[in-house]
């Protein structure tokens, strides 16, 4: 790690005020990225100004059916908080499936949907890479790219968003809520994620000194049936090579409404609304999760290495339907029936 | 900068902290506490793991002024003066080859048992993901977690 300065802020006025003073600052939660990204010489700031003390840890629930979480309260303590896990168990699962027990204890809420990818040219400042240094060009188009996302890629970046609390909240409508020195914002947490395009550095809305102080869910009755599928190289303590969060609500059968989001896959946490139209009305069953999935990779690209990530990540939307649907004992481990 | 903390129970003061260690660079070079490992540094292997307010936390991604005014126990705090019934079960599994892993592992069976005294399977299996061992093959330490768990019958 470089020579920093390290200080704790305990209002959020402070914390802004501080941040936005000093261009060569940045918040640090649970440092889980930050201090990570330091120590390899991707992260440069050199004013740490420590977020933890400020009294955003709560986990309340909204009338309605709702659900608020304070930017600084812990992944560990929001997938057991109970509003969470009656409510959105797609969101509790989706924490609970990242990283490990130790990380989870640390990392924070804020922290997590402003993490940064895992692509491993980003990480190496050695590399060229357009969303580390712009113009530098991209060392994964044609170089290792067996974890890159197939959907949303421009000719500039094709990283994954490494989130999977950001997946379920972009399937959930939830909404980032933000204060910084130009006031109060509500960000939907799809228009968080803008798509690469030509400026991968450009990887939020979030403006220097503004701080992430909540996560807002909306009201979803059929939440409180969802799940988060994740598909990865080992069982536990892995990043995503495909994964789903999925609500659906059924009436004689027959799909009234659905949300569907993937990670893993693609460029941004990816609301999979072709696969949606394709549900609404349609029956519950394997034939019609096929539609919805070959609908919704129907332009997906490959780059070589990740190709298998076209048929993976169809494969990982029928699975997710058929278990929400209460299918699941029908699914075997390719995701085909029997 | 100045750190004053609780390690293992007693108040402890580091001094000329630079503002970019770790809390794992400060227990092993400041204050003696050589328990904790580094290994990989960047969260990934858990050897590093320590109770940070009565968390396992990885404590080289932890920033040293983080620990300021808080709890921390080490893997050298679990005994009471003698070795902890944990750390007795990892020898007598025989579950401790080159020992880089053991003290991370030492103190997340520890949590783990602490909160579930008499864990699944899969439990133990979840509790230690983020806790790797480049050489036993991991048999062995699902054999010690038993045997501390007292279900050593079983393995
Ligand atoms: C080995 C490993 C495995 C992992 N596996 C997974 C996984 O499987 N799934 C997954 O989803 N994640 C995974 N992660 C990522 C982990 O979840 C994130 O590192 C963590 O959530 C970041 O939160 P933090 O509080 O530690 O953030 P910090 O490191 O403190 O901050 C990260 C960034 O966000 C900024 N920031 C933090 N809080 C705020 C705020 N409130 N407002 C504005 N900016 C803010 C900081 O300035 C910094 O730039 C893994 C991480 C590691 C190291
Ligand atoms: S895929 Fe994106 S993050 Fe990775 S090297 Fe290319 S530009 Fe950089
Ligand atoms: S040294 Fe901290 S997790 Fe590996
Ligand atoms: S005993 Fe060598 S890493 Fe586990």
């Amino acid at each position: 790690m470089r020579p920093v300065s390290y200080s704790r802020v305990a209002d959020v006025a402070t914390a802004i005020g501080t941040v936005a003073a000093d261009p060569d600052s940045t918040f640090l939660a649970g440092g889980t990225t930050e201090v990570d990204l330091q120590r390899i010489h991707v992260a440069r700031s050199k004013r740490l100004v420590d977020i933890n003390d400020l009294p955003l840890r709560q986990v309340e629930e909204l009338p309605g059916g709702g659900v608020r979480i304070g930017a600084v309260a812990r992944m560990s303590d929001v997938a057991q908080a109970l509003p969470v896990r009656r409510r959105f168990p797609m969101v509790s699962e989706a924490l609970l499936l990242g990283a490990s027990p130790q990380l989870r204890n640390m990392a924070s809420i804020g922290g997590n949907l402003m993490q940064r990818t895992r692509c491993g040219y980003f990480r190496d400042v050695a590399a060229p890479c357009n969303k580390r240094e712009p113009g530098t060009g991209c060392a994964a188009m044609t170089g290792v790219n067996r974890g890159h996302a197939v959907l949303g890629t421009s000719e500039y970046c094709i990283a994954t968003h490494p989130s999977d609390l950001a997946v379920a909240l972009v399937a959930l409508d939830a909404v980032v809520l933000t204060q910084g020195p130009a006031g109060h914002r509500q960000i939907p947490a799809d228009d968080f994620y803008p798509m690469p395009g030509e400026t991968p550095d450009r990887e939020h809305p979030v403006a220097h000194g503004e701080l992430v102080v909540a996560v807002e869910i909306p009201p979803l009755p059929m939440a409180s049936t969802s799940n988060y599928l994740k598909v990865r190289d080992r069982e536990s303590y892995e990043f995503a090579l495909a994964s789903a969060a999925v609500a659906v609500s059924l009436d004689a059968g027959v799909v009234t409404d659905v949300r569907l989001a993937l990670g893993g896959v693609a460029t941004k946490p990816w609301r999979a609304r072709r696969a949606e139209s394709v549900l609404v009305g349609a029956p519950a069953t394997v034939e019609s999760f096929r539609a919805a999935a070959d609908a919704e990779l129907a332009d997906a690209v490959s780059h070589g290495m990740n190709a298998y990530k076209i048929e993976l990540g169809r494969r990982t939307i029928v699975r997710a339907l058929r278990t929400v649907t209460g299918d699941a004992r029908m699914v075997s481990d390719d995701g085909n029936p029997p | 900068m100045r750190i004053d903390c609780v390690v293992n129970g007693e108040p402890r003061r580091a001094d000329d902290v630079w503002a970019g260690e770790s809390l794992l660079h400060v227990l092993r070079e400041r204050l003696g506490l050589p328990g904790a490992k580094n290994a990989c540094e960047q969260g990934e292997c858990g050897s590093c793991t320590v109770y940070l307010d009565g968390k396992p936390v990885c404590a080289c991604l932890v920033p040293a002024g983080q620990a300021r005014g808080r709890e921390v126990v080490t893997v050298e705090g679990l005994g009471d003066g003698d070795l902890h019934p944990v750390q007795r079960a990892f020898i007598a599994a025989g579950a401790v080859q080159c020992g880089f892993c053991t003290p991370g592992l030492i103190v997340a069976v520890h949590d783990l048992l602490a909160r579930t005294p008499s864990p699944a399977e899969e439990e133990i299996r979840e509790a230690l993901a983020g806790n790797l061992c480049r050489c036993t093959g991991y048999e062995k330490i699902l054999t010690a977690v038993r045997l501390a768990a007292g279900r050593e019958h079983e393995s």
